[in-house]
């Protein structure tokens, strides 16, 4: 079209290429024909997890893109073509294959990492860490070399040092500052940083100026320090911060600033209104900004600028969380506290955890102005809400950085969020998202969620949503319905109790009775499986009897995990882990023959996936007939008790963990629970079978067992807490018995154990009162409940392959014998999987 | 897949017998193939018995047993239920509702199954293919 004008971006990293998504997605194409020019061979690629590549990522993932999205999307890209002039009078820009006309040009062109200018700094075995040539070089200098330093203790040369130790290399960093991350943390929270990284192996030399790099004797090089100290090393990598790549724009006279950058404005103009810059080239008030997430900031605003939209770049927060070479570090704000004169400062140091916290908060100590982290980030998501939202400080800051099982409680509650707290970041929705949602009309959490997207994509954000609806709901006076669905008025725990109470055995009588009227009679999604759940707690019939089976979701009705081709896995039970050979010899064999990919679990036991509908009887058939049983792997049930060898092989081992792991595996099997429920035995203090992390955790003693409680791992991991302390094996299950029933009987639907002991009134008191004193008086009826879930334990898939009803719901087709034609795999490292 | 997988070769947008009344699942669904003029489809049958007076008009009904959200062939595998009166089936795998009545997703308005006609004729199911 002739009336396209021509846009040229000099430069494809991950701020140019940001750009290019920007002008893609929004439709930006139709108004200019789009050139991209990139010195590198590669295209845009991901430069955050650049260490990743030692790591066995190739260039290919690390790309930010498909290999043919320019092609497609219209864009051209040209790769190894470098500028080397841009021609403002003319308004061409110059490589060395020829001159290209431009309307507007937008320099992303990035930085380069500063060398220091010490003689010998060009030697062989010198390098840099910043492109994937780099690293290559890097990689084929190491090949012949046992040592490697870096020269830089920052963020980048930490994470060059990472990369030397993958290599293999006694790797050593050298820093010029008294400390290493000298931007970032203070003295303590370097020298902390120093202790965990140096029992990493990596040696930290600090307040060293290296002089010169000459050769050495042992090794390659030799690094002579300002005290004429030195140090050998095969490699050396520079790492001493980065520089704006202004080169292009000095040459044709745009402003620079004193140090380097060019100079823009809040549009990302720079001194020619036809050129912009973005990124780490560019200069705005004054400051480069070394992190992606404002580069990307400047493209949406370089983009607006472009296509005549009012988005401007105002500044970035330069807050930080990483991660390097294992250890966390967080940066909010003010760290250092060197900005307030007036700044009050809190500091926790765990000499021991190696945990290191500060809180720099204003003098009337009401807001948090900065926060430093080392050894554990874990409330860094908190204190960045206080920062970055203005959050009014608890009356004991110091609370916020305390270790939790002091008292403290520093997660927000969804009242004290802003309304600028993002609440899902898969779909981009704050609080005040939410809020104007139920302003104009949204009266519950569906109706929230079908206007905001919110909790639609990962769904890691569920009960967080719920709880900022609910308290929004309240907050404008409506009641909130803690109703289970549309069928019911009632809680789970009220329905648990009605059915207990009056003996309702049936869905269809429990609806008859206490569904609501003015709705239809066949329940939901929501309501059979809660209800299917709750009749089996109490009762313990199979769930694929016929009164049941509509009720339960796919997993139990199949009794298998449905995958997302629409084929199932399948686990045994293996209790506690142990399995003999023969039978192990029988999982391989019915795996082989059904050609099922076979992982082994967490829960240690053994997976095996891809098992075609009408397969199922049949595989169960023959592991029921080498003595395996159900594993329930499928159910809101016991999973399995993971445990330690225990003192019968372990040298440390005090007790039997192995034997009292199938013991309560074995009691508790069938148990069907408002949602999963966990387990570990550990044999003895060490915690091998990670038994902190699960519902229910069980660590011997000398004189018996400690009983841990409500522990998660997954998305939001949670300790479990001691409840109780040397425990014999009778009085261990008497115990559990009683917590479990009580959990059964009082938690919402699918709410773990975790969530269920946070969301209790009285909290692990109350749980103590109730379970050891028996406040309640409950705990007799509460141990004969769990026996009669015991006493009336059968395997359901023996129940069902002796049933030809039951085994008629097994067919794909019920006119075809054939299996479903669409289900193909392909296969990987051996095994098939879903193609 | 083939026309060969079809057992049952009517000809096509005519009333064709899928199976029997022994083959459904009160209250749940099942799967079957259908022959339709766009070739062999795969269909997922769902039997409401009739209980109270009110509401429900049909007993059963014949959807599409491919999942456009999971592109894998579940449907008849969901739970049935009803939402504000209407009875629909939530997809086994990401839980979406799809109408029983029309095909309709309750979450994604462009989102809709096909749906056949369907009846008892004596103890046999009749699907307008």
């Amino acid at each position: 079209m002739s009336t396209q004008q021509q846009l040229i971006i000099i430069g494809n990293g991950m701020v140019g290429h940001h750009l290019v998504e920007q002008l893609v997605d929004n439709g930006a194409l139709e108004r200019y024909q789009v050139t991209v020019f990139g010195e590198e061979r590669h295209r845009a690629y991901d430069r955050v997890h650049l260490s990743e590549y030692f790591s066995g990522r190739d260039a290919d993932s690390l790309a930010l893109c498909e290999a043919d999205y320019y092609a497609t999307s219209g864009v051209e890209l040209r790769t190894s073509e470098a500028v080397i002039e841009i021609d403002r009078n003319s308004q061409e820009v110059v490589t060395e294959q020829g001159r290209y006309p431009y309307d507007r040009l937008v320099l992303a062109t990035g930085s380069f990492p500063f060398v220091p200018p010490i003689p010998g700094n060009d030697r062989d075995g010198c390098l840099v860490y910043r492109t994937l040539d780099d690293l290559d070089a890097i990689q084929a200098a190491a090949e012949n070399a046992t040592t490697g330093v870096v020269v830089g203790g920052g963020l980048l040369g930490l994470e060059a040092a990472n990369a030397l130790r993958g290599l293999n290399l006694d790797t050593a960093v050298v820093e010029f500052a008294s400390r290493l991350m000298p931007m970032q943390v203070d003295n303590e929270g370097g020298e902390l940083l120093r202790e965990k990284i140096e029992a990493l192996g990596v040696q930290v030399l600090t307040e060293r100026a290296t002089q010169r790099i000459e050769d050495g004797e042992a090794s390659r090089h030799r690094m002579v320090f300002q005290d004429d100290k030195v140090l050998e090393t095969d490699l050396i990598v520079f790492s001493a911060g980065i520089r704006p790549r202004d080169q292009l724009a000095r040459d044709c006279g745009l402003e620079i600033g004193e140090r380097g950058g060019v100079v823009v404005d809040n549009q990302c103009l720079t001194s020619d209104p036809a050129i912009l810059a973005i990124g780490e080239v560019a200069l705005w008030n004054q400051s480069i900004f070394g992190l992606v997430a404002p580069g990307y900031q400047m493209a949406k605003a370089a983009f607006s600028t472009l296509t005549g939209g009012d988005t401007q770049f105002g500044g970035a927060d330069m807050s930080t969380k990483l991660k390097l070479l294992g250890v966390d570090v967080g940066s909010i704000g003010d760290a250092h506290g060197n900005q307030n004169p007036s700044a009050r400062m809190f500091r926790y140091l765990d000499p021991i955890k190696q945990e290191y916290r500060k809180l720099v908060i204003s003098s009337d100590g009401k807001k948090l102005l900065g926060a430093m982290l080392v050894g554990n980030n874990s409330v860094y998501d908190t204190l960045l809400q206080y920062y970055a939202n203005g959050i009014e400080l608890p009356d004991e800051p110091a609370s916020l950085i305390l270790p939790q099982s002091s008292g403290a409680a520093p997660t927000l509650g969804p009242g004290a969020l802003p309304e600028t707290a993002s609440i899902c970041s898969c779909h981009n929705v704050t609080k005040g998202d939410i809020c104007a949602t139920i302003d104009a009309g949204a009266v519950d959490l569906s109706g929230v969620k079908t206007a905001t997207k919110a909790s639609t994509g990962c769904g890691g954000c569920t009960a967080l949503l719920k709880s900022v609806v609910d308290h929004e709901l309240e907050a404008r006076g409506v009641e909130v319905d803690k109703s289970i669905c549309e069928h019911f008025a009632h809680t789970r725990q009220e329905l648990y109790d009605i059915v207990r109470v009056e003996g309702i055995k049936t869905f269809s009588e429990l609806i008859e009775k206490h569904g609501n009227q003015d709705t239809h009679c066949l329940g939901c999604d929501i309501c059979k499986p809660a209800v299917a759940s709750i009749l089996a707690s109490c009762f313990n019939e199979p769930i694929t009897d016929a009164a049941h089976i509509p009720l339960q979701d796919t997993n139990d009705t199949f009794m298998a995990n449905m995958q997302k081709n629409g084929t199932y896995s399948v686990v045994p039970r293996v209790a506690g882990g142990e399995i003999t050979p023969d039978k192990l010899i029988v999982l391989g064999e019915v795996a082989k023959k059904y050609s099922l990919y076979s992982k082994v679990t967490g829960g240690q036991r053994i997976d095996l996936f891809g098992a075609r509908l009408e397969d199922l009887p049949d595989i169960w058939g023959e592991l029921i007939a080498a003595g395996f049983e159900t594993g329930h792997a499928y159910g809101k049930s016991l999973r399995t008790v993971k445990s330690c060898v225990g003192s019968t092989w372990c040298r440390y081992g005090v007790q039997d963990s192995v034997g009292m792991a199938i013991q309560l595996e074995n009691r508790y099997k069938g148990l069907r629970s408002p949602h999963k429920i966990k387990f570990g035995v550990s044999g003895c203090t060490r915690e091998c079978a990670e038994a902190q992390s699960k519902d229910i955790g069980i660590i011997a003693t000398e004189n018996g067992w400690n009983l841990y409680v409500c522990g998660n791992g997954g998305m939001r991991p949670r300790h479990a807490e001691l409840f109780a302390t040397d425990l014999d094996d009778e009085l261990l299950y008497r115990t559990i018995d009683r917590f479990l029933m009580f959990y059964v009987r009082t938690a919402d639907r699918l709410q773990r154990t975790s969530v269920w002991r946070e969301n209790l009134d009285g909290g692990l008191e109350y749980l103590k009162e109730v379970i050891l004193e028996d406040s309640l008086g409950i705990n007799d009826e509460l141990e004969r409940q769990m026996q009669s879930v015991v006493d009336s334990y059968q395997c359901e898939w023996a129940d069902a392959i002796s049933d030809p009803e039951k085994l008629k719901r097994f067919r794909s087709f019920v006119n075809d014998d054939r299996p479903d034609p669409s289900i193909i795999m392909t296969s990987e490292r051996g095994q098939l999987r879903p193609a | 897949m083939t026309a060969t997988a079809l057992k049952h070769t009517v000809s096509t947008d005519t009333w064709q017998p899928l199976c029997t009344k022994a083959d459904l699942v009160a209250f749940s669904g099942v799967a079957a193939w259908l022959n339709t003029p766009e070739g062999p489809a795969q269909v997922a049958i769902f039997y409401l018995p009739r209980q109270r007076s009110q509401g429900q008009e049909k007993e059963l009904y014949a959807l599409d047993h491919f999942d456009p959200f999971s592109n894998a062939n579940v449907i008849a595998r969901g739970i049935i239920g009803d939402v504000k009166g209407n009875p629909v089936v939530a997809s086994p795998l990401y839980k979406q509702h799809f109408r029983l009545e029309d095909g309709q997703c309750l979450e994604d308005e462009n989102i809709k199954l096909r749906t056949w006609k369907v009846a008892f004729r004596g103890e046999e199911v009749w699907v307008a293919g």
